[in-house]
């Protein structure tokens, strides 16, 4: 037993709760469901504060450096030798944080559930399923080798599919959980095979191997070249293909916008602050094998990053949809995170990417899921998503109002608001390191705080609406993790991350460049006046614009035509021209060919039976005939 | 012993016979017809033995005795091939070889 | 007497019993009764087999009996088992279990039914125990033939035609599978003592050309119950005409043995002529596993969907025996039981569904979830087993698969594994296609909204099915040392071949 030994329970707990209301869940009352799952969430997060304290603050620094911790592994499937599948728990300090992110969020979203989703159909199956996914995501973040993490990776997307498919009844949501399992799915058919690459040739999935600085692993996949490039480059850049895949990073991000027909608690845990950072946690963690083997490859994830926060933000200036607005903020988001990663270096300061990256992680995290769970009161009150039958909300909701401000402030990178903390770390990054990541992400910046304005202000301000019934603030179960969130959302731009997450986990210090943050914010409020011109008031200027700029809008509008290539894809390339001449080369080729066989035979004993064909007198003269050809043949041969 | 006349000529008969009878049971339609080919046939087997009997073993009967058992037979043959005939005849009142097929396969 | 031969003597027992039986209830039960203590003995055996095991029993066959059968050509009854055929004999243990309680309300001639699917089982128990080819052999064809019956007989549809289709393919199979056992057996001696026993067999060094010349007829003919591409059509037809318990027992143990087969006697017994030609099969079954899965996505019957699934799992077990190493072939073995298992399950529901719906066509359902939730529940839990979700035993047996045949080094096998692998995006989109249109979305067809859940043998019958899944799922370990112990003769046979072949 070591001091870490307790850590199993933050796994079990989960679990445990899952099979407890997966299972007997219908036989008593849903309240009951939903409180067991969240007093079970509740001690998790417990004991998950309680590692980070101990982690980071008592046991976790060696010297100056923070060591990886792993309290237990367990043998649970062997290949070969060398090839061992383990389940364990690796400490480290992006694990531990993960740990405190998931665990907070995932408590809110649980109590906040108790009241937003009171009274539907189900209630019991949504505890059971959010068990499920603070199962799959914790185990995901503390894996202790990478098919670990594989597992519970497609653990993840099977319990995100559950809860996107919540509204099983209303064909969109089915539809869109499937188009998220698929999508995912061909992501990590990519990731199994760079798994697979890169196991065989450094013949071990363990984290801590792989990511020894100076290994020499990697030496015999560096000189196995296939197709052009070298087995790391391809095992890599597939490994990044399945976080490309769970983040949404372009061009793989069509199925986070349609998750948003999931109910909105799940919006805000799974496809905002957990589930779809774990691409950027995956790069995080394998982060010193893309710095010292592939470089190339990381620097691809930062345009990748930089392209999706930049194309995502421009989307979400057009969308009606509430939620689609956070979704592709979200994405723009993740791609800022990718894109810091892309940049980072390793030892000290050149290493402000990795730590600002999980530090936008951490804060996105609270900001992000307020935003979501604000828009979920929101939408509770008004009972619609669309942005054009809401406004001036703001003496209606006034809890939602405050906490909703804090957040947007928070996004829009405005001090002291956490978002603003850990955006200008990421700027600072990418300007030391490639000035045109570093003007796209600006500009981005300023982006973001205009359609996050635009959302902020037809909400709360804009035209006077006539509601069916008057909206109401939603219940204090609800509003209370508003506000707690609101509180970190405020505050946790105050940590120093430095000291704690780092690339090559020791400590340093970072300060404010008032070069970067001066024009971001500055950037930032010119997005808010603008935001504001247009939407503050209800204003015609807004639509003389969008028309004015026609053909580009409704491009946007369409989210760039992206998902009707793939519908193309499948429903065209796949559907009909794979699947449906296969199903037809089967029954019309293969099958009738054993057909055929069958009606040869068939045929010929048709024909022969004719011979058989009960006249005695024809036997008797094939008969004679037969004998007389036998003598005559006879006589011929011998006589 | 007859005098002069040698063996071949016996059996030349016996031959015509058989291929009378042969021809017969292949050409002719009509089962009563069919059963008298079958008796020449056989009688042409009896012509046979009688006269293999009496050139190569005069002092032996076995030939004989075949020939009065085939004559038996023939007897007993006809006797049952005549009652399906008739009975043939009362189902479908013809006796055409050719019209009897309900068995076939 | 051995312990093994019970497995042929309890159902023979219970099929006296049936035949005793005055009705319906009395018979089922004693069916039920029978397969149960089946299911027993399948377990106490897997514990021998430990407990031998542990004591440090190395020997490669354990609890062997023999009995001379016929003097004159050497034919013996000889049965033994090993970690493979242990697991083999619990999953037909559980599938058959399971089967029976899918059969419970079977209208038309019971007794008849039970009997044959009792026979069928016996069958397939009596293969896996057999180390004569002859005896071997011999229950092959008991496992067959019964097929025609059922399926002819308690099967719908266009069943004459599939259960002549079916039963005519396999014994074009068995027909080439004879050539091949009697080309061993003619082979298996150099002094002139012939003998049908496989380990005896194994020790001889056919050569080279003999085995070229044998080892397509003994792959063929085992692959075609395995469904090999492309002689795989049998099984969509047979599939969708069964009844539900002999689709379970049919692709849940008999298509086993066809793997079971080819990798115990074609590729054991011919290693130089599987190292030589297994080319050709490799392209052959990645052919399958893809062809299978997008053949899927097309089809509307569920019955043909899964067959078609069938094809691509049972494909993928046949390809992950040609990787020749032990990691594959051990995926293999794993392959089959858990793909047995789900396919059963697959299989029992759709029969359910279908006692229900009285329409195995997906496009006329929709919305099952809301009315028999737990039978819709549990397809789920087969469709994600299916697709391979970790916890469920098709991740464990797909990964082990995969990174088995990674470990080849050649192009050819890199990239045929990295089609293969492609098939689990393929499986997603058929199997979420169905869940989707089947269970999801609003109730289409408003008689479906009085329909009943399941029965309490339903519940066990799937809940058997389930458990097992999970459990292979959550902990592998175990089933998959087992089964990697007796590998180890079979994989240096193999290796000691490829050796050889490199030589020359």
């Amino acid at each position: 037993m070591n001091t870490f030994s307790f850590t199993a329970f933050i796994l079990i707990i989960p679990l445990f709760m899952f099979l407890l209301t997966g299972l007997t869940g219908m036989k008593y009352k849903p309240i009951i469901s939903g409180l067991l799952g969240t007093t079970g969430l509740l001690i998790v997060t417990i004991l998950s504060y309680y590692t980070a304290w101990l982690y980071f603050f008592q046991v976790g620094q060696v010297g100056n450096t923070y060591t990886s911790i792993i309290p237990f592994n367990i043998e649970w499937l062997t290949f070969t030798e060398n090839l061992k599948i383990h389940i364990g728990i690796l400490l480290d300090p992006i694990s531990v944080m993960m740990l405190v992110v998931i665990s907070t969020v995932s408590l809110m979203v649980h109590i906040y559930s108790l009241g937003y989703m009171k009274g539907e159909m189900g209630f019991q199956r949504f505890f059971a399923f959010l068990s499920l996914f603070t199962f799959s995501m914790l185990g995901l973040v503390v894996a202790s080798n990478i098919f670990q993490m594989y597992i519970f990776w497609e653990l993840v997307g099977a319990s995100s599919f559950l809860l996107i498919g919540f509204y099983y009844q209303k064909p969109s949501a089915v539809a869109a959980s499937k188009k998220a399992f698929i999508v995912t799915r061909f992501a990590d058919f990519g990731f199994l095979v760079g798994i697979l690459i890169l196991s065989f040739y450094t013949g071990t999935f363990d984290f801590d191997k792989l990511t020894q600085p100076g290994t020499d692993i990697f030496n015999s996949a560096a000189t196995a070249s296939f197709i052009g490039m070298s087995a790391i480059t391809w095992a890599m850049l597939l490994i990044f293909m399945g976080g490309a895949g769970k983040s949404a990073m372009f061009p793989l991000h069509i199925w986070l916008p349609d998750a948003m027909e999931g109910p909105t608690p799940v919006s805000a845990l799974i496809h905002a602050a957990t589930m779809v950072v774990a691409g950027v946690f995956l790069v995080a963690r394998m982060f010193p094998v893309y710095l010292f083997q592939t470089p190339e490859v990381l620097e691809f994830i930062g345009y990748i990053g930089a392209f999706t926060s930049l194309f995502a933000a421009v989307i979400a200036c057009t969308q009606f949809d509430i939620k689609r607005v956070l979704a592709f903020s979200t994405l723009s988001q993740i791609g800022y995170m990718m894109l810091a990663l892309g940049v980072s270096g390793y030892e000290g300061e050149h290493g402000v990417g990795y730590m600002s990256s999980m530090f936008h992680l951490f804060t996105h995290a609270m900001f992000k899921a307020l935003l979501f769970l604000g828009a979920g009161s929101i939408i509770h009150a008004v009972h619609s998503n669309d942005l054009r039958e809401m406004g001036n909300l703001k003496k209606y909701l006034p809890f939602t109002f405050i906490t909703f401000t804090i957040a947007w402030l928070s996004i829009c990178g405005i001090p002291p608001f956490s978002g603003f903390w850990s955006k200008d770390e990421i700027l600072v990054a990418a300007f030391y390191h490639n000035k045109i990541l570093f003007f796209s992400s600006v500009f981005v910046a300023g982006l973001t705080a205009f359609y996050m304005s635009r959302l902020f202000f037809t909400v709360f301000f804009g035209k006077k609406q006539h509601y069916h019934h008057t909206p109401h603030e939603s219940p204090l179960i609800m509003t209370i993790p508003l506000m707690i969130l609101a509180i970190a959302s405020i505050f946790t731009g105050l940590i120093p991350f430095s000291h704690f997450v780092t690339a090559d986990k020791l400590a340093f210090n970072t300060h404010l460049h008032l070069n970067i943050a001066i024009p971001s914010v500055l950037v930032a409020l010119i997005g808010i006046s603008i935001a504001f011109l247009l939407y503050f008031k209800e204003g015609k200027v807004a639509n003389r614009i969008t028309v004015a700029l026609g053909y580009v809008y409704t491009t946007v509008l369409n989210k760039f035509y992206v998902d009707e290539l793939y519908i193309f894809i499948t429903k065209k390339v796949i559907f009909n021209c794979i699947s449906q001449p296969i199903a037809w080369f089967d029954r019309h080729i293969v099958d009738a060919t054993m057909d055929g066989i069958a009606r040869i035979t068939e045929f010929s004993s048709e024909k022969i039976k004719t011979l058989q064909s009960g006249q005695l007198q024809q036997y008797a003269f094939v008969f004679v005939g037969g004998t007389i050809a036998l003598v005559l043949a006879f006589i011929y041969w011998y006589a | 012993m007859i005098q002069g006349i040698p063996l071949q000529y016996v059996l030349v008969v016996s031959i015509i016979m058989f291929f009378i009878g042969v021809c017969g049971f292949i050409i002719r339609r009509n089962l009563i017809t069919i059963l008298m080919s079958i008796e020449l046939i056989l009688n042409s087997v009896n012509i046979n033995f009688l006269a293999f009997n009496r050139y190569l073993f005069p002092d032996q009967l076995q030939g004989h005795f075949f020939a009065l058992i085939i004559v038996a037979i023939a007897a007993a043959e006809a006797s049952v091939a005549i009652a399906l005939i008739i009975n043939i005849y009362r189902r479908i009142s013809n006796i055409e070889v050719e019209n009897i097929s309900e068995m076939k396969y | 007497m051995n312990i093994l031969s019970l497995f042929v003597v309890i159902p023979v027992l219970t099929m006296i019993g049936i035949v005793m039986g005055r009705d319906m209830k009395a018979v089922r039960w004693i069916a039920a009764v029978g397969m149960f203590l089946q299911l027993l003995l399948a377990i106490v055996v897997m514990y021998l087999y430990f407990a031998e095991r542990s004591a440090g029993n190395t020997a490669e066959m354990l609890l062997t009996y023999d009995v001379e059968w016929f003097k004159s050509l050497n034919i013996h009854y000889t049965v033994g088992v090993d970690g493979i055929s242990v697991a083999m004999l619990l999953l037909t243990g559980i599938v058959v279990f399971a089967g029976i309680f899918a059969s419970w309300e079977v209208e038309y001639l019971q007794k008849e039914f039970f009997i044959s699917l009792i026979l069928l089982a016996t069958g397939v128990y009596g293969f896996f125990i057999s180390l004569d080819l002859f005896t071997m052999f011999l229950f092959y064809e008991v496992a067959v033939i019964p097929m025609y019956l059922l399926i002819g007989i308690w099967g719908s549809g266009k069943k004459e035609y599939s259960a002549m289709k079916l039963t005519l393919m396999l014994m074009a199979g068995s027909a080439l599978l004879m050539v091949g056992l009697l080309g061993l057996y003619f082979n298996s001696s150099t002094t002139g003592n012939l003998t049908f026993n496989i380990l005896e067999i194994a020790n001889q060094n056919i050569p080279l050309n003999t085995q070229m010349f044998l080892f397509p007829f003994l792959f063929v003919g085992f692959g075609i119950l395995g469904a090999l591409f492309p002689f795989h059509t049998w099984s969509p037809d047979g599939h969708a005409s069964a009844p539900t318990a002999v689709s379970m027992l049919h692709a849940g143990v008999l298509m086993k043995l066809g793997g079971y087969g080819c990798f115990r006697v074609a590729m054991y017994l011919l290693p130089d002529g599987a190292q030589h030609l297994s080319w050709i099969f490799i392209i052959l079954t990645t052919i399958s596993v893809v062809y299978g899965a997008f053949g899927a996505i097309w089809q509307k019957d569920l019955k043909y969907i899964n067959a078609y699934s069938s094809v691509s799992h049972c494909g993928l077990v046949l390809f992950a025996i040609l990787m020749m190493n032990r990691t594959a072939m051990d995926g293999a073995i794993l392959q089959m039981i858990s793909h047995g298992l789900m396919t059963a399950l697959f299989f029992a529901l759709i029969g359910m569904i279908y006692g229900r719906t009285h329409t195995r066509i997906i496009t006329e359902m929709g919305g099952l979830m809301k009315v028999i939730p737990f039978l819709s529940v549990c397809y789920v839990i087969a469709g994600l087993a299916s697709l391979g979700l970790p916890g469920l035993s098709g991740f464990v047996a797909e990964m082990t698969v995969f990174v088995g045949a990674f470990e080849n080094t050649s192009l050819f096998h890199r990239v045929a594994t990295i089609i293969a692998c492609s098939s689990i995006v393929i499986t997603a989109v058929y199997i979420l296609r169905v869940v989707g249109l089947l269970l999801l979305g609003p109730v289409k067809n408003d008689h479906f909204n009085h329909l009943e859940d399941a029965k309490w043998f339903e519940k066990l019958s799937a809940g058997t099915l389930i458990v097992s899944v999970a459990a292979i799922g959550i902990a592998p370990l175990w089933l998959s040392n087992t089964i990697l112990i007796s590998l180890q003769p079979i994989v240096d046979r193999l290796v000691s071949a490829a050796a050889m072949a490199h030589l020359f």
